[in-house]
């Protein structure tokens, strides 16, 4: 089992979300370790792209407030590399194709393996042209973590069976952002997975509350918050750390309410 | 094109969100049936012909020939089009596509705000709902485009992130097709994006080649010796090349925009100082950073204004079938004034990126070559950014 896998068999996994280097390195440092801390499982770290076009303003933002402040791809491989010491919970890269392809492909997913992330997220990367990343992928052992939407259907099967790591399940049409109600049939989607693959799947895009997540973990193996936490970090910048922390802890809690 | 989807040699392929997935297959479906249905060719016909104003003409400009002495230099009039540009060319077919896929509203980015006015013009035509999205830095150069679509009844959505132009109107286009694919079709605007669009704006906007191509055999009896047309994402510039690229004794030339020169950080030029990307659904070249930042690129032309240039060019550049020259703004201006003074025709400021540097080559080939310039739009737009530009204080 590799060590994503792992994530999800400390009750329902609670994946929390920061963009790399917003407001500054250093805050993301502190974050990583508060939330590794306070029972995250897994944890996304976005590095910023100019144009990210699956994210609401909300990460929008935070991608700009981390490249205004000067964040390269090459800082936030050394982050990793400096956290990895005391964190032992897997952590993936979230960011688009152009970042990565830019950086030369292998090189990128070479830097992942010596530094010690476990899995890519790359929204912009479909089923079609995964071809794209997956040689060099199982080449350097990083796990490339396929999404289904709720417009996916048919090919949630067809992409289920070829997954690796887990299946991000996302809950609403449009763009990453808290939203007060999930109405899509997020319950279906997981059955249709759960057809043909053990892998776990975890659902994001639009859970903010408590509530909410605990709604979500009944139905799936985990929960992934990004915007509620940008937000935060948005409003108390460097000062946001406690409080995430906090956050973090009460989600994985209603994440595992019986 | 090698087995894989819409790839142009390695260019092009189909890199969006999987909620988009679902819909670009709709897409590719809709229009592989639909371009061979008689009724869909006939309907599309009717409305070229009788609703757009097609053919455009194309007019022997006999005083700038002689002015420069060189190539005989023939126009092809994409600017008396309905809506004043080539890009109803574009929209009539994908409109009508979309009206015949059931849907009920249309969406579409703009630059300098002539493929909103397409858009908004047919979606009023056909009946469907229509919102456009319009860098907020754009609405502002082109605030008279934007009271146009608004009469037009679409909705206009200025955007405010990133740069504020024309890359940013994409994004945020493709952030609410993700929204609301049902009922939605998005008119991409240019030969650009995710497959299957670079190919069918292409198909939509080839018309103009095959025009060049049959008018120029009627009056000259002969193939032109170079094509030459604007490029910012490339589709009227495709469309004037599509039916030349097996002619390979006819020399295709796109020009791109260099703003304050190839060598100021303020330029548009793609092929001159892009590299290898992934952007926008497509892979080909883009103007970024080290670490794949898009960079922010500027041009006096809203509608080159775009730090990507459509696949098929990037793959007709690296296999040297088409060349890219960089227009610098100053040349672009200059010949937006040269042409409305010596012709009377007064050219979008994106064709007259096209017209500076066919002044500069006509006069370098022989009195019997043919020159033809693909003249994407009209200037009536541009005339106060134009008068501002040498100091004119004129607010529209």
């Amino acid at each position: 089992m590799s060590r994503i896998q792992d994530a999800f068999t400390n009750g329902k996994a609670f994946i929390p979300f920061v963009t790399g280097g917003d407001p500054d390195l250093e805050t993301t440092e502190r974050l990583l370790y508060e939330m590794a801390a306070k029972g995250a499982d897994l944890i996304e770290i976005g590095i910023p792209f100019s144009d990210p076009i699956a994210e609401g303003p909300v990460i929008q933002e935070a991608d700009k407030r981390a490249l205004d402040a000067g964040c390269t791809t090459d800082q936030l491989f050394d982050l990793v590399e400096r956290v990895r010491k005391e964190i032992k919970i897997p952590l993936v890269f979230m960011t688009y194709l152009n970042p990565i392809y830019s950086y030369g492909s292998e090189r990128f997913l070479s830097n992942c393996k010596k530094v010690g992330i476990d899995g890519v997220i790359v929204p912009d990367l479909p089923f079609e042209e995964k071809d794209e990343l997956k040689d060099l992928c199982k080449q350097y052992g990083i796990e490339l973590i396929s999404l289904i939407a709720p417009t996916s259907k048919e090919r949630i099967k067809t992409i289920a069976k070829e997954a690796e790591g887990f299946i991000y399940c996302v809950s609403s049409m449009g763009v990453t952002g808290v939203r007060s109600e999930i109405t899509s049939d997020v319950g279906g989607m997981v059955a249709l997975v759960r057809e043909v693959t053990d892998l776990p799947v975890a659902i994001g895009f639009g859970i903010a509350t408590p509530k909410q997540a605990e709604d979500m973990a009944k139905i799936s193996d985990g929960v992934i918050v990004g915007s509620a936490i940008v937000k935060m970090i948005a409003a108390e910048g460097r000062d946001s750390v406690e409080a995430v922390g906090e956050y973090v802890a009460d989600m994985k809690a209603a994440a595992n309410r019986p | 094109m090698s087995e894989k989807a819409g790839r142009f040699g390695e260019y092009g392929g189909q890199y969006v969100p999987e909620t988009l997935m679902t819909a670009v297959h709709e897409v590719e479906e809709a229009y592989e049936h639909y371009k061979n249905d008689p009724e869909f060719i006939r309907e599309l016909d009717d409305l070229m012909r009788n609703y757009a104003g097609r053919p455009s003409m194309l007019y022997y400009a006999k005083r700038m020939t002689e002015d420069l002495g060189g190539a005989k230099i023939y126009l092809k009039r994409e600017d008396l089009n309905h809506t004043g540009s080539h890009k109803i060319n574009n929209v009539l077919g994908q409109v009508l596509l979309a009206k015949r896929m059931g849907k009920t509203r249309v969406i579409a980015e703009t630059g300098a705000g002539q493929h909103g006015v397409a858009t908004a013009t047919a979606a009023a035509l056909m009946d469907m709902e229509c919102e456009i999205f319009m860098g907020k830095e754009d609405t502002e150069r082109q605030a008279l485009n934007v009271f146009r679509m608004e009469l037009l009844g679409a909705k206009v959505h200025p955007v405010t992130s990133g740069t504020m132009t024309l890359k940013d109107a994409v994004n945020e286009t493709m952030r609410e097709w993700s929204k609301r694919v049902d009922d939605t079709l998005y008119v991409l605007g240019s030969v650009m994006g995710p497959h299957p669009f670079p190919m069918i704006v292409r198909d939509f906007q080839s018309v103009i080649g095959k025009e060049i191509k049959a008018q120029l055999m009627e009056r000259e009896g002969k193939l032109p010796d170079a094509v030459i047309a604007c490029v910012g994402g490339g589709s009227n510039a495709m469309g004037a090349f599509y039916e030349f690229i097996p002619e390979k004794e006819v020399e295709l030339i796109g020009c791109e925009a260099a703003g304050l020169g190839v060598d100021n950080p303020k330029n548009a030029a793609t092929i001159a100082n892009g590299t290898k990307g992934i952007f926008h659904g497509m892979k080909s070249l883009f103007c970024q950073n080290e670490f794949g930042q898009i960079a922010p690129v500027y041009s006096i032309s809203a509608g080159l204004d775009y730090p990507g240039i459509g696949p098929e060019h990037a793959m007709l550049h690296e296999t040297g079938r088409a060349k890219y020259v960089p227009i610098t703004d100053e040349e672009a201006v200059q010949a937006f004034e040269y042409l409305s003074r010596l012709e009377g025709i007064i050219p979008a400021i994106e064709s007259s990126h096209a017209i500076a540097y066919a002044m500069k080559y006509a006069k370098t080939l022989p009195k019997d070559k043919i020159v033809v310039v693909n003249i994407s739009g009209r200037g009536d737009k541009d005339v106060a950014a134009i008068a501002r530009y040498r100091g004119v204080k004129i607010y529209e």
